[in-house]
């Protein structure tokens, strides 16, 4: 059992050795930080997170939220307890494209539900499942601000709204192509009407 | 024609850039401010004014300023709130994205007028993009010499930052929102001490709706009293709404408080009417919280007087048979709308974003969810309507923050104006599904 244990820490350790930001983003976290007061660099916490996710794979795993602890020395659970709070935090592996269709209220009345049972049909997956190759994740998550331009669906940065059948197939066959991850903080989003 | 006072350049072509914006007026009120004006007269302004929260309370801009703590040696903060999650709205989001600027100079004069040093705005996660183009626009408020040290040789300086959130309804709950900022989960606050007295880090803060913090700019221009006269009564200004929902023309649209609802979903000017001819079932006036009135009260009130969109009108009659102007976010449903399903949206909803720190908020959503669930799934009983109205009654007022209320009113609403309806779906679970909405299949197919 110890030995176990033992291995396991050593495993994590070895894991851990090898996460570090790229150097691009831990100058913008250094300037996050600097936006507080000193002492007040756990503010930075949620925008660093963010800045992980898009870093790391698109979510976030123990061995990068303890990276995040000491890149802002803070403690481990800190981190934890604010990762599992927040619903833009991924705590297991997704899709390189998570495709998260609102469904409150306002996108219901203009059919989020057959937004969803069409991704799903399309995709071959269901909603919370991500597809074979690891390209997609259907979501459904709740109200996006996008009331007046329903329905609609965020993936990454970008917002794709008034959706039709058709633009669905569109975006789908274009992020398969790109093959790319698609992050909250890419600069290159494109909101689609 | 209604006047627009935030809103009246937003389809400017380049006004989200610094110098455009500034050929239009821009940044007059932090050159009015900083140069003729003192911090008190601009706090005054505001109070004559007559704004009101434009977050959803509708508490007094100009009182919440005047309470704000002043010990010397302390820092004060102002923080935007712009996390605008509130189901049926996103004026803020078209506000910031199409004049951003206007945020930020209401930024910097409201920061002058209550001697904050630094601001933060806060911002939903989702609106990440929009975030982007707020940092852009600060980046060129620094280089204008609008923020910075010394602004304008006034001797005031100012820094803004622009803060993601991560998804959290909850963070727009004031003192969530602040708990978030510091980095940590968003569960709001036992008041007092309000945050006027300890707010960021434990100093004294006014949190403020971008739509609020926007209408600054308008109110130093012009003067309080000028402002004050645009309205009605106790509904001071122009107020931006968010419509959606099965109208002909959705968007946000800026009226003068006090325009009647009718003339709102009907005219051209603004919702252009129900889709397909369709007839009006009922509204959601104010962002989800607030409670749904059927078509016949939310055209006129009980007593048969026209309804108008302003704070009182809309509350008129009280829960009974009135609603509340809330946040904006008016959602309007046709006759096809089947409002038990609806209502179940807005309960998951609220499930799904309980902070889990008050149990009959954690709880009592909860129990909701599954009770709505079971009746549109085809397998309710006859008691859950009475079983609902009890659960609803046990959340509101048992909790730290109003979403406990703000969960438990829908629920209260649809029931009292929509009974029967309930009533049908469980006796007749096969009707659940009977009416499919027109209007999604047809726009899905790209007709």
């Amino acid at each position: 059992m110890s030995s176990q244990v033992q291995g396991t820490q050593t495993f994590d350790k070895a894991k851990r050795a090898k996460i570090a930001f790229s150097e691009e983003a831990m100058q913008t976290v250094q300037k996050i930080i600097k936006r507080y007061p000193e002492g007040k660099q756990k503010s930075a916490l949620l925008p660093v997170l963010h800045i992980t996710q898009a870093e790391f794979g698109g979510w976030l795993s123990p061995e990068t939220m303890d990276y995040v602890a000491s890149v802002l020395n803070i403690k481990p659970i800190e981190v934890y307890e604010v990762a599992s709070f927040y619903s833009m935090f991924n705590l297991k592996p997704v899709g390189k494209c998570l495709l998260e269709v609102c469904r409150t209220s306002s996108c219901w009345v203009r059919g989020s539900e057959d937004v969803v049972n069409y991704l799903e049909k399309k995709l071959g997956i269901k909603e919370g499942e991500t597809t074979p190759d690891g390209m997609f994740t259907i979501k459904t998550v709740e109200c996006l601000g996008s009331c007046g331009t329903a329905p609609m669906l965020q993936c990454g940065a970008s917002f794709h709204e008034n959706l039709t059948f058709e633009k669905i197939d569109t975006l789908v066959e274009k992020y398969r192509s790109e093959g790319k991850q698609r992050s909250y903080t890419d600069l290159d989003y494109k909101n689609t009407l | 024609m209604g006047r627009k006072l935030l809103l009246q350049q937003a389809t400017v072509p380049g006004i989200e850039k610094l110098e455009v914006y500034r050929q239009h007026g821009g940044y007059a009120s932090v050159e009015k401010a900083l140069k003729t004006m003192t911090q008190n007269d601009v706090v005054e302004e505001v109070k004559k004014s007559g704004l009101r929260g434009r977050g959803g309370a509708g508490f007094p801009t100009g009182m919440k300023w005047s309470f704000l703590a002043k010990p010397e040696g302390v820092a004060r903060y102002l923080v935007c709130n712009a996390d605008e999650s509130e189901p049926g709205t996103f004026k803020d989001r078209y506000l910031m994205e199409k004049t951003p600027h206007s945020l930020i100079e209401g930024m910097i004069t409201s920061s002058f007028a209550l001697g904050a040093r630094t601001s933060y705005i806060y911002i939903r996660g989702e609106y990440f993009y929009v975030s982007r183009i707020l940092e852009k626009a600060i980046e060129e408020a620094y280089a204008a010499g609008y923020l910075g040290e010394n602004i304008l040789g006034s001797g005031f300086s100012h820094d803004c930052y622009v803060q993601v959130g991560a998804g959290a309804y909850i963070c727009g709950e004031e003192t969530a929102l602040l708990e978030s900022l510091e980095g940590k989960r968003g569960n709001p606050r036992i008041k007092p001490p309000f945050p006027a007295i300890a707010g960021l880090y434990g100093c004294p803060t006014v949190v403020n709706n971008v739509e609020t913090i926007a209408a600054i700019c308008p109110i130093i221009n012009m003067g309080g009293e000028e402002y004050a006269k645009i309205g009605i009564g106790r509904s001071t200004g122009t107020k931006l709404i968010s419509a959606s929902g099965h109208i002909n023309k959705p968007g946000v649209y800026e009226i003068e408080l006090g325009l009647p609802v009718e003339e709102f979903i009907y005219s051209e000017e603004y919702c252009g009417g129900i889709i397909n001819g369709n007839q009006l079932k009922a509204v959601v006036p104010g962002g989800s919280s607030v409670p749904i009135l059927p078509a016949h009260l939310i055209l006129k009130t009980d007593k048969g007087e026209p309804r108008l969109m302003s704070y009182e009108s809309l509350s008129e009659g009280g829960f009974a048979t009135g609603s509340m102007l809330g946040s904006g976010g008016f959602i309007v449903y046709d006759e096809t709308t089947n409002i038990v399903k609806n209502l179940y949206t807005f309960v998951r909803f609220y499930h799904h974003e309980s902070c889990g720190q008050c149990s009959p908020c954690r709880e009592g959503t909860g129990w909701m969810e599954k009770i709505l669930h079971r009746i549109v799934e085809g397998h309710g009983k006859p008691s859950d309507i009475d079983l609902l109205w009890d659960v609803q009654r046990k959340i509101e007022g048992n909790t730290i923050c109003p979403l406990g209320d703000a969960a438990a009113w829908p629920v209260a609403a649809a029931i009292r104006h929509f009974r029967s309806e309930f009533e049908e779906y469980i006796n007749h679970p096969e009707r659940i599904n009977e009416v499919k909405h027109y209007y999604s299949v047809n726009q899905l197919q790209g007709a």
